[in-house]
């Protein structure tokens, strides 16, 4: 059965804590912190984009998969970050890892939900047998406006999937989506930062689609949140996933090793992704596991994944995602942050 | 003229390919056209390592107009294989603590812009080894 050969993740070393941000706009960090439940993010250092932190966490996913990267036939980026507005991300990375030149590329967008994305697309072309193995990489250094709630949480970090049908580390066992048209999130043409719809960002949206896609596939499957060992979420917050998980009848064991936000932040595309990955550092041969991503505009996609025997080999290949997000930190004050995000105007 | 530049020098910057002379042997990095111990002209493309020593360092304090948001940055010459040292910047590293002698590991990232409008150039920075691959 096709499935993850290899993945990875990189998460940068700066970190700003709420308290930081809080104090700047006068904004109340309790509020943020126990409200939304984020105490710090991580923020990218001014030399690191969409096209850095995807080549380090694909190089990742090839060090677990240990492919010649030659054999990847489709190289695909989600984000909603990508460096150039016009210059695909994906032939930097297909050159960078030696996936060049007889590889398919393309940069997927779908708010949070394009990492998935990436992922669905790769994964179904593997089934086909059109591809051997397919890059999928979940990755954003998103931005908040200055003293918008976002500012607290938009973070930036990647996870890259390599997909195959051999040597298979995690099955995936059935996906599904779930999408409509709704406004909650959107960034026009030419603006730096993106817009919000504030409360109509929480029911109509993550929320209805979060829930319907995570009914929808067990439904397909015809399994019940008890069968399932890990359940990660889109997190743009640490709230959000924690009270979809509740409400679906998920228990905190189940829910809390693919939850990232608290210490992360959101990290967009990345989000449910990075969580995943998290799970397969710790997971043991025949965990199922529940992926359900979340995008604005709307949208979201589940993945089913049972892991095999193969996990426990690869796992220690490469740096692990909880390691990352615990060690090594480097905090910013404010300024240094605004420095480093491009939040002050300089002379010409 | 700077995308052919940089698009030229790709499999360097961003694969660590170097040159080994197919002749005597000798590595060179960046590649060269002529060997300069034996002037022969053809050589094999071998991947360098993403890690190395740091052999010697020096903090720019007055950089180019270009990397003038970055000061006071560090620059460090970093041995990769035996006897084969490449230069390059070493980020997220607080500069006092910079040692010579010390593991460091080479990570992607962005060089420098050119300009508002022009291209992003890619390539390798060193970065401490941090606690969770030591
Ligand atoms: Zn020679």
């Amino acid at each position: 059965m096709a499935g993850i050969v290899g993945y990875g993740s990189y998460i940068p070393r700066y970190r700003i804590k709420v308290e930081e941000i809080a104090k700047v706009w006068g904004t109340d960090a309790e509020s943020y912190k126990k409200g939304l439940m984020l105490q710090e993010k991580s923020v990218p250092a001014p030399d690191q984009d969409v096209i850095t932190m995807s080549v380090e966490a694909a190089r990742r996913a090839l060090l677990r998969a240990q492919i010649n990267p030659q054999h990847i036939d489709a190289v695909y980026i989600g984000s909603e970050s990508h460096p150039y507005a016009v210059k695909p991300s994906g032939t930097a990375v297909a050159e960078a890892i030696g996936a060049i030149p007889e590889v398919h590329c393309a940069d997927f967008e779908f708010a949070c939900k394009a990492g998935t994305e990436a992922m669905f697309v790769a994964y179904g072309l593997v089934c086909s047998g059109k591809i051997r193995y397919g890059l999928a990489i979940a990755a954003d250094t998103s931005q908040g406006a200055p003293g918008d709630a976002l500012e607290f949480s938009a973070a930036a970090g990647a996870a890259a999937y390599i997909l195959g049908n051999d040597n298979v580390a995690a099955e995936i066992e059935e996906t599904y989506s779930f999408c409509t048209d709704t406004p909650d999130f959107w960034r026009r043409e030419y603006q730096h930062y993106p817009e919000h719809g504030s409360r109509f960002t929480g029911e109509p949206a993550y929320f209805h689609h979060t829930l319907s896609c995570a009914q929808g596939i067990m439904k397909k499957v015809g399994k019940k949140p008890q069968d399932f060992k890990y359940a990660i979420f889109h997190q743009p917050n640490g709230k959000f996933p924690m009270l979809a998980a509740q409400k679906l009848g998920f228990k905190r064991e189940q829910w809390e090793d693919g939850r990232l936000s608290p210490t992360l932040g959101n990290t967009y595309s990345g989000a449910s992704p990075m969580g995943l990955s998290a799970v397969l550092d710790k997971a043991e041969p025949g965990d199922l596991i529940l992926l359900v991503s979340f995008g604005s505009g709307a949208g979201s996609d589940g993945f089913v994944i049972r892991t095999t025997d193969r996990i426990k080999e690869i796992q220690a290949k490469a740096p692990r995602t909880k390691q990352q997000l615990d060690l090594s930190k480097r905090y910013l004050d404010y300024g240094t942050y605004a420095k480093f995000r491009g939040k002050i105007l300089k002379a010409e | 003229m700077f995308p052919a530049k940089i698009w030229r020098e790709f499999p360097q910057r961003y694969r660590l390919e170097a040159a080994k002379c197919k002749k005597c042997g000798k590595t060179f990095f960046p590649p060269r056209l002529v060997c300069n111990s034996c002037f022969h002209r053809e050589f094999e493309s071998i991947k360098l390592p993403w890690e190395g020593t740091l052999v010697t360092y020096t903090i720019i304090r007055t950089p180019p107009s270009s990397f003038s948001d970055q000061a006071p940055y560090a620059v460090g010459i970093i041995e990769v294989v035996p006897g084969l040292k490449i230069t390059c910047q070493i980020v997220d590293v607080d500069l006092d603590k910079l040692a010579s002698g010390q593991k460091l590991f080479l990570e992607f990232r962005l060089i420098q812009k050119d300009g508002k409008q022009g291209v992003l150039c890619y390539g390798y920075k060193a970065v401490p080894v941090a606690d969770y691959n030591s």
